[in-house]
């Protein structure tokens, strides 16, 4: 992405992501994630080169950026078949509108849940 | 009674694979089941209500996500309404652009995907692909594993991986536990070879996920979805699961490929009787739907059902041409072993190879089959001079580079010693000096020393579960020593950070530029356009080490000849008038050439002519010929100088004739036109013919071993010998008659 100011999760910019800051011990793991900015950045790219699915699974991630790795593979888990009820699909999509402000995920479970329920795979 | 000839092809490779006939309701057919839909839509304010006659109420698991997601209902009308026919023809078409072929299949439903390719022959399918790839450039995917999951070997292999070419190289387990070890040893390896290789560990998804946040890997392509939704759910998840884990991965940057492949379904027995492309069309449509940038397809691990029935290879090829006409990226298959029979093997690769494809193969074994613990490997490291020499011969790019052996020995102790100090910094159970030496060399895994499988089980919980990260592998790096690796492994979590690479069909060059759909796309439009492989890409394809410079070959041999001078010449040869057999020598015979091409002494070659000849008491004498080097003309030269007519001709690389005056030039008595099957006693048989011929004797032609390959083998150097006689002739000179030296 050239000609923007690229920064991390953690507010940092590209440049400043050095060696001698690693080794200071400055820079952690979370420093080098991708922040929603850019990751909304790349789904207009993406979009405007014609693969819009891609573009919305990009603005899904950049709404995921807001969840911690343990939340992202629990609402996984229960995406899986079989294994929670509708009420609790449902319930999820709600928390991830409301406190991570993740419409389009939201949207998207609450999506999968009707699905499961006509298809019998919810609890 | 049987044919012998039967009874040999009963043997034959191919034979030991399974050939049966379709069975439609089990979903044992490659493409065209009677159950499978007509292409069909109907939309409603917006939304799709029937797709390829099923309507909404009875839509399941898949045709609800593919209708939500994955078909773009502004043209999907206009797209259903144009003829499948027209738009193969498109595919085929140099002046119709990827970008509108792209547009118009969005709006087709998986049914009419199908349509459009049954359309199509193999032929127009692989220009399909070449034009319908998504990056520009094609590369090539290594697997790297072993069965003792050993990481100074895991890494090694890596290195060298790295170094011969491929832009992404995966990894997987025997024993799950050893994930983060694995994906460590590939990642320290890989970025050693080359900075900017992608690498990946395929493992259950959710500790892939970990691996992924940790930085450990760059890419994921576990993500296997399925054409029923029994097959599905059965894998344990959703369409809606798997494009929330795709999000997920993007999330942290990680680059993503679904997987999936024709007879999955059939396989696993929920088929519905559904042909394998119609069901692997509705996994692509998933795919796309759920947003992932690209696709691993072409049957993979299912290859050999398929290639069971009729058109099997065909309909592979049909489905990664399907994922590019989705604009998905294509990492096509020739991954799993696909055939016992090496003809068919290559056969069945050409289809991806020569078009080219994202990925040519999802998983090149970069190590022997008996360490691929991706289930044995199509190709492995034991190939891959026969894949450089096809890449070599086609003028096609596979992916890989010619390497020489003191690089890879090089570049494999880097990566051994580089990951021997990432674990002796992060404390994990040493890696001896003994083991790094192993592995520089190392064939397979069973040339390792084994290691304490338990401490290494207990070392990668502690990676896995506790605080380190790839930072702390960047900091064990830069503090040993291994500055560039840091580097490189610092600046792949900085594209992380970055995610041009999330783009489709994405790659890193050795530079850390994206090549991707969208900064190296695709512009095939006919003959001139596209890629090419031409300048340095090509000077580097085709300088493989095995090959020599052919005028250093001339120079060599020129120059053992030339050392002895054992043929005297007397003087203008005169014609003969007593019975005598001539033996007519080359211009080089003796002088600047001293063996024939099968490695024969021309002194001892000389001396059994002269003998046999002597046996049948002929007198004989020996003439170069200076006018020319053709066999033929040198052995009719001398039968007009011979007494009796009869004279035999001899080139120096060993090429004989018996020659008689009155025939044409170009007949002869006998010829001898393989001279490295000759071997000295054939000479003196050879020297006695011609004195039987000269005595008007019954005369049984010279019995020879017949070996076929010779010419194969020997061409080069028997052109390069010809060259250098005819060099040497000199038009006007008239022949000139030799006595031998006796040797000192």
């Amino acid at each position: 992405m050239p000609n923007t100011k690229v920064c991390t999760i953690s507010g940092r910019d590209i440049s400043e992501l050095t060696i001698d800051r690693v080794l200071s011990g400055e820079l952690q793991n979370e420093d080098f994630r991708i922040s929603a900015d850019t990751l909304s950045c790349q789904a207009d790219a993406a979009e405007s080169a014609g693969y819009r699915q891609l573009a919305q699974n990009l603005r899904r991630a950049a709404e995921l950026t807001r969840l911690s790795n343990e939340e992202v593979i629990q609402i996984y888990e229960k995406l899986r078949p079989g294994r929670t009820t509708f009420r609790e699909l449902t319930e999820i999509a709600d928390r991830l509108e409301t406190q991570y402000h993740a419409p389009m995920t939201a949207a998207f479970v609450r999506e999968a849940a009707g699905v499961y329920l006509e298809r019998g795979l919810v609890k | 009674m049987r044919s012998k000839r039967f009874e040999i092809l009963a043997e034959r490779p191919v034979n030991k694979e399974t050939f049966i006939q379709p069975w439609p309701e089990t979903g044992l057919i490659t493409i065209g089941s009677p159950l499978d839909p007509l292409p069909g839509i109907k939309i409603k304010d917006g939304k799709i209500v029937e797709m390829d006659g099923v309507p909404r109420e009875h839509f399941d698991l898949i045709d609800h996500f593919i209708a939500a997601h994955s078909i773009d209902v502004d043209i999907a009308e206009s797209a259903m309404n144009t003829p499948s026919l027209d738009i193969a023809r498109m595919l085929v078409d140099i002046h119709v652009p990827r970008e509108k072929i792209l547009a118009i299949v969005s709006g087709c439903t998986p049914a009419k995907v199908v349509d459009i390719i049954q359309q199509m022959n193999v032929l127009e399918m692989m220009m399909g692909l070449a034009k319908m790839r998504a990056r520009k450039s094609p590369a090539n995917q290594a697997h790297v594993t072993n069965r003792k999951e050993h990481p100074a070997l895991l890494a090694a292999d890596a290195a060298e991986a790295a170094l011969r070419g491929f832009a992404e190289i995966e990894t997987t387990i025997g024993v799950s536990r050893y994930a983060p070890l694995n994906a460590l040893a590939i990642l320290v390896g890989s970025q050693t070879g080359r900075g900017g290789v992608l690498t990946q560990c395929a493992v259950e998804e959710a500790t892939n996920l970990r691996l992924g946040f940790k930085g450990l890997t760059s890419y994921s392509e576990t993500l296997s979805v399925y054409g029923t939704e029994m097959t599905f759910t059965q894998g344990d998840d959703t369409p809606w699961s798997k494009a929330f884990l795709g999000a997920a991965y993007a999330s942290r940057g990680v680059k993503t490929r679904f997987t999936s492949g024709m007879g999955s379904e059939a396989l696993m027995g929920h088929s519905e009787g559904k042909s394998m492309l119609y069901l692997e069309a509705r996994c692509l449509a998933v795919t796309r739907g759920a947003g992932s940038q690209g696709t691993q397809n072409g049957s993979i691990s299912c290859i050999a059902l398929p290639e069971s029935l009729p058109g099997g290879v065909r309909a592979v090829l049909a489905e990664n041409l399907i994922a590019t006409l989705l604009g998905l990226e294509v990492a096509s298959g020739n991954d799993a072993l696909a055939s016992h029979s090496e003809i068919r093997k290559s056969a069945k690769l050409m289809l991806q190879f020569l078009p080219g494809t994202d990925f040519i193969t999802s998983g090149y074994g970069a190590i022997p089959r008996y360490d691929n613990m991706f289930g044995g490997g199509d190709f492995d490291v034991t190939e891959m001079d026969d894949w450089l020499v096809l890449q070599r011969d086609m003028e096609v790019d596979g992916g890989m580079v010619p390497v020489r052996e003191a690089d890879v020995l090089e570049i494999r102790e880097r990566g051994a010693r580089a990951i021997q100090a990432v674990f002796r910094i992060l404390d994990f159970p040493a890696i001896t000096e003994e083991e790094v030496q192993a592995a520089v060399s190392a064939f397979n895994s069973e040339d390792m020393p084994d290691r304490d499988r338990i401490a290494d089980i207990e070392a990668a919980k502690h990676l896995l579960d506790g605080p380190l990260t790839v930072v702390d592998v960047i900091i064990a790096l830069q503090q040993s020593g291994y500055t560039d690796v840091a580097q490189n492994i610092l600046e792949m979590q900085r594209q992380r950070a970055i995610g041009d690479y999330l783009q489709p069909s994405a790659i890193f060059d050795k530079n850390f530029h994206v090549l991707s759909a969208l900064t190296d796309p695709n512009d095939y439009m006919g003959p001139g356009t596209g890629y090419r492989l031409e300048g340095k890409r090509w000077d580097q394809l085709q300088d493989l080490p095995q090959a020599w410079e052919p005028r250093k070959y001339l120079g060599k041999i020129a120059d053992e000849g030339a050392a002895e001078h054992w043929l005297e010449e007397l003087g203008p040869a005169r014609t003969g008038d007593r019975m005598e057999v001539i033996v007519a020598v080359s211009p080089t015979f003796g002088t600047s050439i001293g063996h024939t091409i099968g490695g024969l002494d021309l002194r001892e070659v000389l001396a059994n002519l002269l003998k046999g000849i002597e046996d049948e008491g002929v007198s004989v004498r020996v003439v170069r010929i200076r006018h020319t080097s053709d066999c033929a003309f040198i052995g009719h030269a001398g039968a007009r100088l011979s007494g009796s007519g009869v004279a035999v001709g001899i080139q120096s690389k060993g090429t004989v004739v018996i020659h008689q005056r009155d025939l044409a030039p170009l007949e002869n008595l006998e010829l001898f036109s393989q001279a490295p099957n000759l071997e000295l006693e054939n000479y003196r048989q050879i020297g006695r013919n011609a004195a039987r011929y000269a005595l008007g004797k019954p005369t049984a032609p010279v019995p020879v071993k017949i070996d076929n390959t010779a010419r194969l083998r020997l061409i080069v150097q028997t052109t390069l010998l010809q060259l250098h006689d005819a060099r040497q002739t000199q038009a006007h000179k008239a022949p000139i008659e030799l006595r031998i030296r006796e040797r000192r």
